[in-house]
């Protein structure tokens, strides 16, 4: 499912560092990624793992000391490590479009909410005032957003955190981009609200044909929205399948142990599973496989030589020494 | 908005009424006669009684109180012991001069030091930054009196471009602009500064530029707005101060303005005209906070809720 040219975005070995006066971290090792038209791809971990660097490594607004060191981005066949500044203004908001975590802060509170939808239109689609401000009640009305007439004209502290995150979303479609980044969107949301935005995005994936790069630390999320899911620890990919997959057939010991923190109705005893230990310091990486140090099934190789990506079945790929014959693994 | 401002404005008329009472008790409560410091310490008493009676210096304190506010609404601050003329009209000479003062110093202030704080702002760490820091820093750290009298040996004597004191045309007004402007424009530096790099850490400006905006629309548009509520504060806190009286930048340069009236009653123990620029003074400063409040509410629609 590689191939470069029907897809939405292509990231090819991209690596993001950030040089730090301690040294230099890698956000991003060696992350290739594919996202196909009109799909929804989870990109999971934990906090601290890369995944929001990758994001913003996409739209290039990694901010510094982080850079970009290697890789490249393709946007339907076009290289976006290549564009100028100018070229790439031009593409975000447009043709990716990003919404954040907090829609709490996300807004600026000086401005009303309509015109901070209005202004990613008249940025991009040259369209005169009138018809952004009709387009931009459209699209509140597109999202859910009741008396949309009003809310144009609401400030953000007007609004509930629901509101609000359905505001950055219309401010993320409204110019009808190919691919909308969310990093995170539902984290700050209540359960219930999450379930009705997570709905809502699908939908208007599925309306407008735009694919959605999903960022989440949630398997709950991810089973509930995405086709394809890449798993990520300490700034590389370590899992990754398709959805129906990646949970039928969990190869990865992190991956397992995310899905084990996932309190299930039913689950013999109430005790939850976790991941024992912590992140490792992407200044302080141990050596060999990155995950080793808290994995119930290291043995001293995995401490010595890092394991590849090992494809475990068509559109399966695992990176773990223990998974690349089977569910039993064995040795390398 | 517009209960808002009534609101504000409400509230400053007790802050004012206060200030004005302190004001009269400390001057006419405290130990020492104004007949004596008028008229020296061997006059007739029987002359003392007729002015006593004549200024109503016999009356309950808070009975004088009462006339004489009733007085300042009426723009009536009574009469100079020492010039013997109406402290109104006094204040209404000098206050001109105060005024182009303000004005132009106010001018300086703003031109230098928001763009400077912008630049440093969004170039910090950088050698404009440090340049301008440096110049704000040298602003607000030298004193007016060196800074004012070492532009008069520069520019008025050496080079001979500007005159020395006076008050006579624009040309005069130069000098003590730019003394004042400095001082001041170093501390809208560096608060615009500050504030601008805090603002610009915000999540919304990420959205702004996810948004595909141009770095200077970001800045312009999206940071400053927000950044400038603690800053248009000061710049109003400032000018009131200004109108108040640049007591040592009149002082130096020959402005016959309200700080020179109010050092000069100071000195003469003039009572009623000292009383009355400070009343002046304090109306102003409070007017001056009134007008940032309202600025502030029109630039950030959370203030305006309450």
């Amino acid at each position: 499912m590689d191939t470069a040219d029907n897809g939405t975005l292509s990231i090819k070995n991209l690596s993001t560092h950030f040089f730090t006066r301690r040294g230099i971290a890698a956000a991003v090792d060696d992350v290739t990624l594919f996202i196909p038209k009109k799909s929804v791809v989870g990109v999971v971990g934990e906090s601290g793992c890369g995944k929001s660097v990758t994001a913003l490594s996409v739209l290039r607004l990694v901010s510094r000391p982080g850079r970009i060191v290697s890789g490249s981005v393709s946007l339907g066949g076009e290289d976006l490590l290549a564009k100028s500044p100018a070229e790439m203004r031009q593409i975000r908001g447009s043709r990716i479009s990003m919404i954040f975590q907090e829609p709490m802060t996300s807004l600026n509170p000086v401005y009303t909410a309509g015109r901070q939808v209005m202004e990613a239109m008249m940025i991009h689609g040259g369209t005169g005032k009138a018809e952004a401000r009709d387009r931009t009640v459209e699209m509140f009305r597109a999202v859910g957003i009741p008396e949309p007439e009003r809310r144009f004209r609401a400030f953000p502290h007007q609004l509930s955190g629901g509101l609000r995150q359905r505001v950055m979303i219309a401010m993320a479609m409204v110019c009808r981009p190919s691919l909308m980044i969310a990093d995170e969107p539902t984290t700050a949301l209540d359960v219930t609200i999450e379930a009705q935005i997570l709905h809502l995005m699908k939908e208007l994936q599925e309306t407008f044909g735009t694919s959605i790069m999903m960022i989440t630390h949630n398997m709950g999320v991810v089973a509930e929205i995405c086709d394809y899911v890449y798993v990520m620890y300490a700034g590389k990919i370590v899992e990754q399948a398709g959805v129906f997959e990646l949970f039928d057939d969990t190869r990865h010991p992190y991956t397992l142990g995310l899905l084990g923190s996932i309190p299930r109705h039913g689950s013999p005893k109430g005790r939850l599973l976790g991941i024992p230990g912590t992140v490792p310091s992407l200044l302080d990486l141990p050596k060999g496989c990155r995950f080793s140090p808290r994995c119930d099934r290291a043995e001293r190789y995995c401490s010595e030589r890092e394991p590849e990506m090992y494809e475990v079945a068509p559109g399966h790929k695992v990176r773990c020494f223990h998974c690349s014959g089977g569910s039993k693994g064995g040795s390398p | 908005m517009a209960r808002y401002i009534l609101k504000r404005v409400v509230i400053s008329v007790p802050v004012l009424l206060g200030v004005a009472l302190v004001l009269f008790l400390l001057l006419n409560v405290v130990p020492g006669d104004p007949i004596t410091i008028m008229m020296g310490e061997h006059i007739k008493p029987a002359l003392v009684e007729s002015f006593r009676a004549r200024m109503h210096l016999d009356d309950p304190v808070l009975v004088r109180f009462v006339r004489y506010i009733t007085g300042a609404l009426r723009w009536d601050f009574g009469v100079s012991y020492k010039l013997e003329r109406e402290v109104s009209d006094l204040i209404r000479e000098s206050l001109p001069h105060t005024i182009k003062l303000t004005v132009c110093a106010a001018l300086v202030s703003w031109l230098i030091g928001i763009p400077a704080g912008i630049v440093s702002a969004v170039r910090h760490n950088t050698l404009a930054d440090r340049f301008f820091m440096g110049f704000s820093l040298l602003g607000i750290s030298l004193p007016i009196f060196w800074a004012g009298l070492l532009m008069q040996y520069v520019f008025a004597f050496r080079l001979q471009w500007l005159p020395v004191t006076g008050y006579y045309s624009l040309r005069y007004y130069i000098m003590p602009a730019l003394v004042l402007g400095w001082s001041s424009a170093g501390a809208i530096a560096r608060l615009t500064r500050s504030n601008l790099l805090e603002t610009m850490k915000h999540d919304y400006i990420r959205t702004a530029r996810a948004k595909g905006l141009k770095e200077t629309a970001v800045v312009t548009a999206h940071a400053l707005k927000n950044a400038m509520l603690p800053v248009v504060t000061v710049m109003a806190i400032q000018v009131a101060g200004l109108l108040g009286g640049a007591v040592m930048t009149e002082s130096i340069f020959g402005i016959p303005g309200l700080g020179r009236v109010a050092v000069n009653a100071i000195a003469d123990r003039d009572m009623p005209l000292l009383q009355g620029t400070i009343l002046f003074t304090t109306g102003i400063v409070i007017a001056g906070n009134l007008a940032a409040d309202i600025i502030c509410a029109f630039l950030d629609p959370r203030i305006r809720v309450e």
